[in-house]
């Protein structure tokens, strides 16, 4: 059970894959229009996410090295396909909201890159929960995103006009340079806050960096450049499989 | 020759100029268009000039304190170097006078931190911060931007008029007793200022000569009204081609740095002009031209670069 929330912690926090990795620009960047957009989207490819890694864990001793990769797409697509066939029936606003960016939730490099260095390395659960980490992680920085872009690109939230009449909105923040802007606000920001920790461990004397045997974990601002920079869990995973390939 | 020289390393001429002076006779310069503006709109554009250029400095004083803080001792401040007066003034000559006035804040705020100062300072900024926000500000709020409606003078802009075929006074144009923004209308004044700059050597006609001369062109070729005078000197004088050429496109940051790249820059910039401005939706387009051809600029460099000497034709460049 542990692993499980450090897996969650890992997916939302230390490793989001919007603000951290910088995983899925795409989807980021074009739905976020709206806080709803975002969180649908984000949702969306958590559903996604959490099920293809729960059966590529499951399958990781049956499918061969050499053919994971279609074997994954394949996988990937049959979820994304039944996902976007209940989104027609059940919330087809959000359907059309979000467009052709459902069906592209398939090369999403985020599914395909937990897929490859976790799901298939690893147990069932971690797995799972990995899975739900990420794409919570990827649904809240797109929910950030999209909020910011609603908030004052339109003067509303969620739909909501939140803001008083005499606010004029900055129509700029509503399309594609405004995505920018946001995303690269809120990355840095991020940024600083990760910053500011080991400074703080720094003065109580704990978090010293000392090669990469003590790697702190924070790769976002790791000047390293460790062998397990961004997948810290992979060079623990081959070595308990041994079957990871040559990725 | 059988005196000794004094040896020394280059460079063995040097000029008094720094940038503060640089910016400090651009500033003089842009005084008479400013200066028509507010005597053309009224106290409020002197209010706008105020707020757009006090909020370029603040920003600018403000990230200096705030980046400087932790390596302490040195200089703090980049403000005395002028260009955030340029940045704060060629702005506020960029919007219309009846703009809500914390408009002209935002558009400053963006323009020294967003598009100068994260990018690295002076020198660094790979478009004219000034028309960058402008063009933020276009895109945000068109409605504002681009209600020329005050108390002087109500309706469209000449150019607008142009655009849908209407008549126009170029006389009352040149002189700038028109609509538009605050330091446009007056060709007038931005052709004393810009002699000023040309009188002083900041500035050459190789940019604004190539410009406007491609322009003129193409205005002569696609307007539709052939060599017109009255329709070419309309366009001339009509929106921010002036001050977009004199003051804008020679920017020294954002243009090309070799001579040729120089006159090829004032093309691109006249041909993007002309095709917005004749075949776009809008009547006007300098804006845009000039931050596309910003742009450009890092291209049109590489590919104008003078061949180094001893290098043959067609050897190494630069």
């Amino acid at each position: 059970m542990n692993r499980a929330a450090e897996r969650l912690h890992n997916g939302i926090i230390k490793e989001n894959p919007t603000l951290v990795l910088m995983l899925g620009m795409c989807p980021t960047l074009a739905v976020t229009t709206s806080a709803v957009n975002g969180l649908g989207m984000g949702l969306t490819t958590t559903v996604v996410l959490a099920l293809s890694n729960l059966i590529i864990s499951l399958l990781r001793g049956i499918i061969p090295s050499r053919v994971r990769i279609p074997a994954f797409i394949v996988i990937i697509a049959s979820f994304v396909t039944s996902v976007q066939l209940m989104l027609e029936a059940y919330l087809p606003f959000l359907n059309k909201a979000l467009g052709m960016y459902i069906p592209l939730i398939v090369v999403n490099c985020i599914i395909l890159g937990r897929a490859e260095s976790y799901a298939y390395s690893n147990p069932v659960l971690p797995s799972l929960f990995d899975g739900l980490g990420m794409g919570l992680g990827f649904t809240l920085s797109l929910t950030c995103i999209g909020a910011l872009r609603e908030l004052l690109g339109a003067g509303e939230l969620f739909g909501f006009g939140i803001l008083p009449d005499s606010f004029e909105p900055i129509r700029i923040f509503g399309q594609a340079p405004g995505a920018f802007f946001v995303l690269a606000g809120l990355v840095a920001l991020q940024n600083y806050l990760k910053e500011r920790k080991p400074k703080a461990g720094q003065k109580t004397g704990s978090g010293q960096k000392a090669g990469s045997g003590s790697c702190s974990g924070d790769c976002g601002s790791c000047g390293d450049g460790c062998s397990t920079r961004f997948y810290d869990d992979k060079a623990s995973g081959t070595g308990k499989n041994g079957s990871a390939g040559d990725n | 020759m059988s005196e000794l020289y004094k040896v020394s390393s280059n460079p063995h001429i040097r000029s008094g100029a720094v940038t503060s002076t640089l910016m400090l006779s651009v500033v003089l310069a842009l005084l008479p268009a400013a200066g028509f503006g507010v005597y053309n709109f009224g106290p409020r554009a002197l209010a706008v000039i105020g707020v757009s250029v006090g909020s370029t400095v603040l920003t600018e004083y403000l990230y200096g304190l705030l980046r400087n803080r932790k390596s302490g001792g040195g200089k703090k401040t980049t403000v005395t170097d002028l260009s955030a007066v340029v940045t704060g003034l060629l702005l506020a000559l960029n919007m219309p006078v009846g703009i809500p006035l914390w408009m002209p804040v935002l558009g400053g705020v963006f323009a020294i931190l967003v598009v100068k100062l994260l990018f690295g300072g002076l020198g660094q900024n790979f478009m004219n911060p000034a028309l960058a926000a402008r063009c933020l500000m276009l895109i945000s709020f068109p409605a504002a931007m681009t209600a020329f409606d005050c108390d002087a003078y109500t309706g469209a802009t000449p150019l607008a008029v142009l655009k849908e075929g209407g008549e126009v006074d170029v006389f009352r144009m040149a002189a700038g007793f028109t609509g538009g923004t605050i330091g446009e209308t007056s060709m007038i004044a931005l052709l004393a200022g810009a002699c000023v700059l040309l009188f002083l050597g900041v500035i050459d006609l190789r940019i604004p000569g190539s410009y406007i001369v491609t322009f003129s062109l193409f205005v002569v070729l696609f307007g539709g009204h052939g060599a017109d005078p009255a329709y070419l000197g309309a366009q001339l004088a009509g929106g921010g081609l002036m001050l977009g050429a004199f003051f804008m496109a020679t920017d020294y940051v954002t243009r090309p740095i070799t001579i040729r790249g120089q006159y090829v820059f004032g093309i691109v910039l006249g041909l993007l002009t002309g095709i917005f401005r004749i075949f776009g939706p809008g009547a006007e387009g300098v804006s845009y031209a000039i931050i596309l051809g910003n742009l450009l600029v890092p291209l049109i460099e590489k590919y104008t670069m003078p061949v180094a000497f001893g290098h043959g034709k067609g050897g190494k460049r630069g």
